[in-house]
């Protein structure tokens, strides 16, 4: 066997290992699908995602998520108003402000917070800021949007603020001498070239946290509340999707209508994150930034 | 003149005050887990089994639970990332496909634990007919890091310096030889690092055995790889949610978190620590 | 006796040290208004230090230690009191590598006067056709001001940044090797566009390449180790050199 005929053989092995991420994903596609697909000869699509009640215990049994879909997005918003300024900013002081040995220090403190479990987080919530949120806000229950948005927001700052420092630490130097040599105070060289040459760093960094919030399972299954319906106030407690498939496959009886239905949640859940994940995606190569001058 | 220098140092303070907020939180966060959860730590508490309905005892079972799952999703992992980043990193032309490949490894990342759960219970233990066991659970887990570890793999690579490439082809050795003796050494560190955070992560999972692997009641200890385990996380969730006696348990509760949060953020910790190391210590 | 214009920049027994390191000692010349004045000498010779002290950019760096003075219109740069903000809106830089801003070319153009506090429409566009014309990049940009300015050519970007300092209005202009980065054609525009501007402004520029010097220069100063060597009227210094050093360098022996 030649050499070159050897080369190609393994070239083509390392190919094959290489699609395995891309098989995955398609073996996920098709056995969610395999899965959840059946709920829809009992239940329209229409019906499904845009019923009202969820009540798939009940007999009949009611399986609209629109309350679930509703819980998704209201906790990701609430936890994104707090999280993304907290990111952004402190993206911004370990990038410009920080003196070099903060940032030795505070950049692991960041990334160790990436680390911990959502369950510890989740755990935290119920057992530590529930009771307090019920003590200060005077409450019936602490396990609710605002307990669930705080928690889910110190999961997405981290995700949010490595990838903005990211961002703002590969801007080029030059742009800072030149706005520098014009007169410009670091503040304004910061807010009118540092971040805007950043931002589609940042962009990014921003929908991948948000993304990680509406997939989080743990925490909102642990401090969000439970109730599958519709809030009107963020004391009012709610049933995310990934919540609501924790809490009740165990209960489905296999293969019954119920499960079919928590698959095809699945399905939206994940096509929700897909498409925020493309769109993070898409943004980061389409406005690559262009560097600085060449010939 | 001065409204620029006050805008600034306005601008500057609510900055700090962020940066100062998230380390307050944390810190506060682990302040606290500390100090409720090291009253439950003991010798017994780390090496005996729970008895009476898990108000007493200790969690050995969780912790070799965890530890199983653990080892088995990275067995899984390692060597499928490293394999598809030397491919991507080393082989690969730039095209379409291997663009499709880079957004596939994207999109893995940003699938939901619970989706993955759902998954590996659809594939695995149904499917397979494995049923709910570490095997399932490794398999998901292992899936689930996967794009950790690549990433990590492919840093690694690319950060060995092309010099080293094109000394050994030039010395006349095969692509195939280059990459396994002179690339693949000198990633070694950089791919130890980025497997250990993913072990971290995968110790740390719950959504994803939830319904694979994790049992919250074993009565002996695993076997076999087509036993079910008990896990940390798992442990932790259904202590302090669904467990008969909730606010009994509540000091163990603690105590549980905090052997897992001890635990990652001590995996954690040695990868950083290590990172910093090598790039302090690099060799070229 | 030689008619020689006012002084606009002294610098006086300075010495620069970047941690240990003494980059330029004891450093005195007067830079005289309206002219070119050039800086050469081999690489490392603290040409671009002296360039970058006069705007204090070296400020952005840590470590670096001032001692001297540089005195700008009667005060000392340095002095405790100064801003440099202050000093570099009236002391502008150009850079080696072209550095125009991501931003469309009139947005580069008013970025500097925007924070100085001009802000009428009818203001900024006129400051902007301003300088681009004392640029030599008017013709050329004038129906694509909202295009990106990294869309221009390397000679171009170079005379955009060129324009961008011009519209703070300066009273000198430094320039970092402004067209070590460009081809033989955008060289030649730049500096024909040197000798417009002195006109009007004083320009200080570093060069390692002699003939540029030569070509555009009024004075020049030839450094080395971070002494001045010899500081003379270009003529004088290029043709009969006072120091024996100098005339090794012009001549190729070194550097």
């Amino acid at each position: 066997m030649t050499r070159a005929l050897k080369e190609k053989i393994i070239k083509n092995i390392l190919f094959v290992f290489a699609l395995v991420s891309i098989i995955i994903l398609a073996l996920i596609i098709i056995f969610l699908f395999m899965e959840g697909v059946p709920i829809f000869g009992t239940i329209s699509v229409k019906e499904f995602l845009f019923g009202t009640e969820w009540y798939p215990t009940y007999d009949p049994p009611d399986f609209g998520i629109w309350p679930l879909i509703v819980g998704s997005l209201v906790v990701t918003v609430f936890s994104a108003l707090i999280a993304i300024p907290l990111g952004v900013l402190s993206a911004i002081y370990i990038a410009e402000l920080a003196p070099p040995m903060i940032k030795e220090i505070f950049k692991p403190i960041i990334e160790l917070l990436a680390g911990l479990p959502s369950v510890v987080l989740g755990f935290f919530g119920m057992a530590i800021l529930a009771p307090w949120l019920q003590q200060t806000f005077d409450l019936p229950t602490g396990l609710n949007i605002l307990n669930a948005s705080l928690i889910l927001a110190l999961m997405a700052v981290p995700t949010i603020s490595s990838i903005a420092e990211d961002a703002l630490y590969s801007v080029p130097h030059e742009f800072k001498e030149a706005s520098y040599a014009l007169g410009a105070t670091p503040f304004e060289t910061i807010t009118r070239v540092v971040v805007p040459a950043a931002l589609s760093g940042i962009s990014t960094a921003v929908i991948l946290g948000m993304a990680r919030a509406i997939g989080e399972t743990m925490v909102v299954l642990m401090v969000a509340g439970g109730a599958a319906a519709i809030p009107e106030s963020i004391f009012d407690s709610v049933r995310p999707m990934p919540a609501s498939i924790a809490a009740e496959m165990g209960e489905a009886p296999f293969r019954s209508d119920h499960y079919h239905a928590l698959f095809a949640t699945g399905i939206v859940l994940f096509f929700m994150t897909l498409g925020f994940n493309l769109i993070a995606d898409y943004i980061s190569h389409k406005f690559k930034e262009v560097g600085s001058a060449t010939l | 003149m001065k409204w620029r220098y006050f805008r600034q140092t306005l601008f500057f303070i609510i900055v700090r005050t962020s940066a100062f907020v998230i380390a307050l939180a944390i810190g506060a966060f682990l302040v606290y887990i500390f100090v409720k959860g090291i009253g439950a730590i003991s010798w017994e508490f780390l090496t005996e089994k729970p008895y009476d309905s898990m108000t007493k005892g200790g969690i050995m079972p969780a912790i070799l639970g965890t530890f199983y799952l653990t080892t088995g999703a990275i067995l899984i992992a390692l060597p499928l990332g490293v394999v598809s980043a030397i491919y991507l990193c080393e082989y690969a032309k730039q095209g379409s496909m291997v663009r499709g490949i880079r957004i596939g490894i994207n999109c893995l990342a940003g699938v939901p634990s619970i989706v993955f759960g759902l998954f590996g219970l659809g594939l695995f233990v149904v499917f397979l007919k494995f049923g709910s066991c570490i095997l399932s659970g490794a398999l998901t887990l292992g899936f689930l890091i996967l794009p950790t570890v690549i990433g990590a793999s492919e840093e690694a690579l690319r950060a060995v310096p092309n010099t080293f490439r094109e000394a050994s082809l030039g010395l006349g050795v095969s692509k195939w030889h280059t990459t396994l003796r002179i690339v693949l050494p000198n990633a070694l560190p950089g791919i130890m690092t980025g497997s250990i955070l993913g072990i971290g992560r995968a110790a740390g999972e719950t959504a994803a055995i939830m319904f694979t692997a994790a049992a919250f009641f074993t009565a002996k200890l695993p076997s076999s790889i087509f036993d079910e385990v008990m896990a940390l996380p798992y442990h932790i969730y259904v202590l302090a949610t669904a467990g008969t006696h909730i606010e009994e348990t509540r000091p163990l509760q603690f105590g549980t978190v905090l052997v897992l949060v001890a635990l990652v953020l001590g995996v954690d910790l040695i990868a950083i620590i290590m990172r910093s190391y090598m790039r302090k210590k690099k060799r070229w | 006796m030689i008619m020689r214009n006012d002084i606009i920049i002294q610098t006086k027994n300075v010495n620069f040290y970047y941690g240990d390191f003494k980059a330029l000692v004891d450093v005195t010349m007067d830079f005289e208004k309206n002219k070119v004045t050039a800086l050469i000498g081999p690489s490392g010779c603290g040409k671009s230090t002296l360039l970058r002290l006069i705007n204090r950019m070296n400020d952005l760096i840590e470590g670096t230690r001032v001692e001297g003075e540089v005195i700008f219109e009667g005060a000392n740069i340095y002095a405790p009191n100064v801003d440099p903000v202050d000093v570099r809106r009236r002391i502008g830089m150009v850079f080696q590598k072209p550095n125009p801003f991501p931003k469309s070319i009139f947005n580069n153009i008013i970025y500097g006067p925007k924070l100085n506090g001009v802000s009428k429409k009818r203001d900024l566009e006129a400051l902007v056709e301003k300088s681009l014309v004392q640029a030599s990049l008017w013709k050329e940009v004038k129906d694509i001001l909202s295009q990106s300015a990294m869309m221009l050519s390397g000679g171009q970007q170079q005379r955009l940044c060129i324009a961008r300092a011009l519209a703070m209005k300066p009273d000198v202009l430094l320039m970092d090797e402004p067209t070590s980065a460009l081809d033989p054609i955008s060289t030649a525009k730049i500096e024909e566009l040197i000798e417009e501007l002195k006109r009007n402004y004083t320009i200080i520029i570093v060069t390692h390449n002699m003939q540029q010097a030569a070509r555009v220069s009024d004075c020049t100063g030839f450094f080395y180790l971070g002494k001045l060597i010899e500081f003379n009227q270009t003529d004088r210094l290029f043709t009969t050199p006072d120091v024996k050093q100098t005339e090794d360098y012009i001549t190729g022996r070194f550097g």
